[in-house]
């Protein structure tokens, strides 16, 4: 018998550069300056994640058993990882046995590619869209539209993002940063069939896009749909929303394909019972969502005749062999960290520059894409830890954050030759700070700062990057004229 | 009881006041404080900013200094959040086996001021007086990752002539987060307006914390805007008393500074 070296097996890839909308054209700090100092931006989304706190906090305070639910999806999300490989071949089987296609796609472009093609097969060169967050991580709607598609997004917020050729700032609420004179100017402008005396009332706003829309769902012959689960032992798969276009999408067009993320399988139908209760309270502050679809392969004569279910990974095989990482794969995108955090709630969702924003979105989109593609986003947070606590499957956002940051850090200092300046400095301290005579002497040379203070006894605004960007916003105090440790000295003398 | 003073870097070095309200404090409640000069910082601002391997020779310190302590205190609550979350993970990362035990070990009796007071000494009336509107803001590394709950709040209100008012939005953060205050600086300012607005609409004079590091923050921005509210930390307040009221030394609206409240007498030679 001969032995065979297969080498040691390699991290799985990230999704790959030039696909798919996960990274961002500006670092966060850059983007996020442009964003602070627009008002209408700040006032809606202070506005809207206010109310959505709310209302969160209203509908998950009556629950007495809150905790123990947020436990139980936590533990069936981590079990269902750990045996991830398993629970998919088992969906495949279910889903193929009732019927359904399964197609899997290493990542965007390969999801993008086997979409383009069912589609073409079906001589149609439209689609009706659902709300998807996996179909815009992968940036289907760009690829089809040069592929001579037209995507059609139905969600009423999606519709004014894709009209308004613009991004999603939100992954509940993608318009959050639109106000209603905004929407009107653009459905006046693209929609092609918005009424000419068009108000800005949020019910006449509504109504034409739902006349606009209602059209598309008659004519469709096709439709594509993310999902919010798919339950390994029955194949069945689910959209959870609020405005019933899904349901038209789901079951009007000839052909239905579903484009889902790898970590969105859920071994049992009991194992709902759990997430339908976590992810609207968590999500829209409701009891309930308006409208929960699930279907299970395809049923002659009723719905879809075709169904196909594209399984994506674009990176979260590698993101699931982290084990300091793996837990950001059970974000049910309820959206309840966005709406708590309050840096997304002053720089909005753009600035992250993934479709995956706020809390989530900075452990998850670095993740995704290697860390190194996204460096700024781990830095994104004061770790206040308001996420953590809201988050329905206890995701630890803030330890993750930290984590992310070394794996940066530690990454930069494998690729690069020579060490950023951050990096000495850091080392220095390290040295200084590691020893107590060092430390003693250099808390002492600190009285030195007190040759910057002004007039009222502080010092002002400085230039350089550290103390810079302190200073651009905030006093620093002049150092004392002894530590404590001197003082401490000084008074044990004294006895 | 001996109780062991983890002062802080920052607060050795920039705000010995709070070291020397929580000495005072502790005093005069009958206990012995100890103070081991062999301290220094507790590494969270390098395992913050992603540089663990280098917070190494921090923790093996406080392990190496307080693992065979009876208890170990220390005036800021994300410094003691640093002690219980992270040292144990740069132990289990970089360090030996024993590094892990010993920071578990240290970690266990290893409490923040209003902690030390409340759960283990079971003092909330500790003798104040302050007579002075001030209000509370309650970090959020206390709040959340420690979970101090309204300990704080229970000692401030047993202060003698206090006026205590409720900060509107306590639980968000103020926009420090240590280094995320200079990489982020527009958005941590941003952060930064909302609570010192906050704080001047309830009025107070003194904003009060359980971290100088968040008070730097917010008074840094209070002095800056000339707004005529300070920053307090929770052991001065406590270590005010009638009879030795806390007077402040420089003019309102600036952050704490400090000329010495004991002068030590000079002294050749370097820290045994």
């Amino acid at each position: 018998m001969s032995t065979v070296l297969l080498g040691m097996p390699g991290l799985p890839p990230a999704s790959p550069r030039g696909t798919g909308n996960l990274r961002g054209d500006e670092a966060f700090p850059d983007a996020a300056r442009s964003a602070l100092g627009n008002a209408q931006l700040r006032r809606n989304i202070a506005h809207a994640t206010t109310t959505i706190r709310g209302k969160r906090a209203a509908v998950v305070g009556e629950l007495p058993h809150w905790e123990q639910l947020r436990e139980a999806g936590r533990q069936l999300k981590s079990h269902t990882m750990a045996h991830l490989d398993e629970y998919l071949v088992q969906l495949e089987a279910a889903v193929t046995a009732r019927g359904g296609v399964v197609h899997w796609a290493r990542d965007a472009a390969e999801a993008n590619r086997i979409v383009t093609e069912l589609v073409r097969a079906t001589g149609s060169d439209e689609v009706v869209k659902v709300k998807s967050m996996a179909t815009q991580e992968i940036g289907l709607n760009e690829h089809l539209e040069a592929e001579g598609i037209a995507a059609v997004e139905t969600d009423l917020a999606e519709l004014i993002v894709q009209l308004g050729h613009d991004k999603p700032s939100h992954i509940l609420v993608p318009a959050i940063h639109r106000n209603r004179t905004e929407i009107r100017e653009i459905f006046l402008r693209e929609m092609g069939d918005a009424p000419a005396d068009l108000t800005d009332e949020p019910s006449a706003l509504a109504a034409a896009a739902r006349r606009h829309l209602r059209r598309k769902f008659l004519s469709a012959r096709v439709a594509v749909s993310g999902a919010n689960f798919a339950v390994a032992e029955t194949g069945t798969l689910s959209v959870v929303e609020s405005e019933g276009n899904g349901r038209m999408c789901l079951t009007l067009p000839q052909t239905l394909i579903t484009v889902m993320g790898i970590e969105k399988v859920v071994p049992r139908v009991q194992d709902l019972e759990v997430f339908l209760q976590l992810l609207p309270r968590s999500s829209t502050g409701e009891r309930m969502n308006p409208y929960t679809s699930m279907w299970t392969g395809v049923t002659p004569g009723d719905g879809p005749q075709e169904f196909h279910l594209v399984l994506l990974d674009n990176g979260r095989t590698r993101v699931l062999a982290d084990e300091h990482g793996r837990d950001a794969l059970n974000c049910i995108r309820c959206s309840a960290c966005l709406n708590v955090c309050p840096v997304y709630e002053r720089t909005g969702g753009h600035a992250y520059g993934s479709v995956y924003p706020g809390p989530i979105g900075a452990v998850l989109s670095p993740q995704l894409t290697g860390v190194e593609d996204n460096a700024s986003l781990p830095y994104a947070s004061s770790l206040c830890g308001a996420c953590y606590d809201a988050c329905p499957v206890k995701i630890d956002i803030p330890s993750m954050l930290v984590h992310l940051r070394a794996e940066h850090v530690e990454e930069h200092r494998r690729q690069s030759r020579t060490p950023a300046v951050e990096s000495v400095v850091m080392r220095t301290l390290s040295w200084v700070m590691g020893h107590p005579r060092r430390w003693t002497a250099a808390a002492r040379m600190g009285r030195l700062g007190r040759l910057l203070r002004g007039r009222r006894g502080t010092i002002g605004a400085l230039p350089g990057p550290v103390v810079g960007g302190w200073t651009s916003a905030r006093d620093l105090p002049a150092p004392p004229t002894q530590t404590f440790r001197d003082w401490w000295r000084g008074q044990e003398d004294q006895k | 009881m001996r109780i062991a003073l983890f002062i802080t870097c920052l607060a050795d070095a920039m705000f010995p006041d709070v070291g020397r309200a929580t000495t005072t404090l502790l005093r005069r409640l009958g206990h012995e404080v100890v103070f081991d000069a062999d301290q220094v910082c507790c590494g969270q601002m390098h395992v913050n900013t992603g540089y663990q391997a280098e917070a190494l020779p921090m923790v093996e310190r406080f392990a190496d200094l307080y693992a065979e302590a009876d208890l170990v205190v220390a005036p800021s609550g994300s410094c003691v959040g640093s002690v219980r979350h992270q040292h144990p993970l740069v132990a289990d990362r970089f360090g030996s086996r024993s590094l892990q035990r010993q920071t578990r070990k240290a970690a266990e009796h290893t409490y923040e001021l209003s902690e030390l007071l409340v759960d283990v000494l079971g003092v909330t009336d500790v003798g104040a007086h302050f007579p002075h509107r001030v209000t509370y803001h309650p970090t959020c590394h206390s709040l959340r990752m420690l979970r101090v709950g309204d300990k704080p709040l229970q000692l401030l209100r047993a202060v003698d002539a206090i006026d205590l008012v409720e900060l509107p939005g306590a639980d968000q953060c103020c926009g420090f987060g240590g280094t995320f205050a200079v990489k982020n600086a527009d958005t941590s300012t941003a952060m930064l307006v909302d609570k010192m607005r906050a704080v001047l609409d309830t009025g107070a004079e003194f904003c009060t914390a359980g971290d100088s590091s968040c008070l730097m923050h917010i008074g840094g921005g209070l002095s800056r805007a000339r707004a005529g509210a300070r920053t307090i930390h929770l052991a001065q307040i406590l270590a005010s008393t009638a009879e030795d009221p806390f007077q402040p030394d420089v003019a309102p609206g600036s952050v704490t500074a400090d000329a010495p409240v004991v002068a030590a007498p000079r002294r050749s030679g370097g820290v045994a």
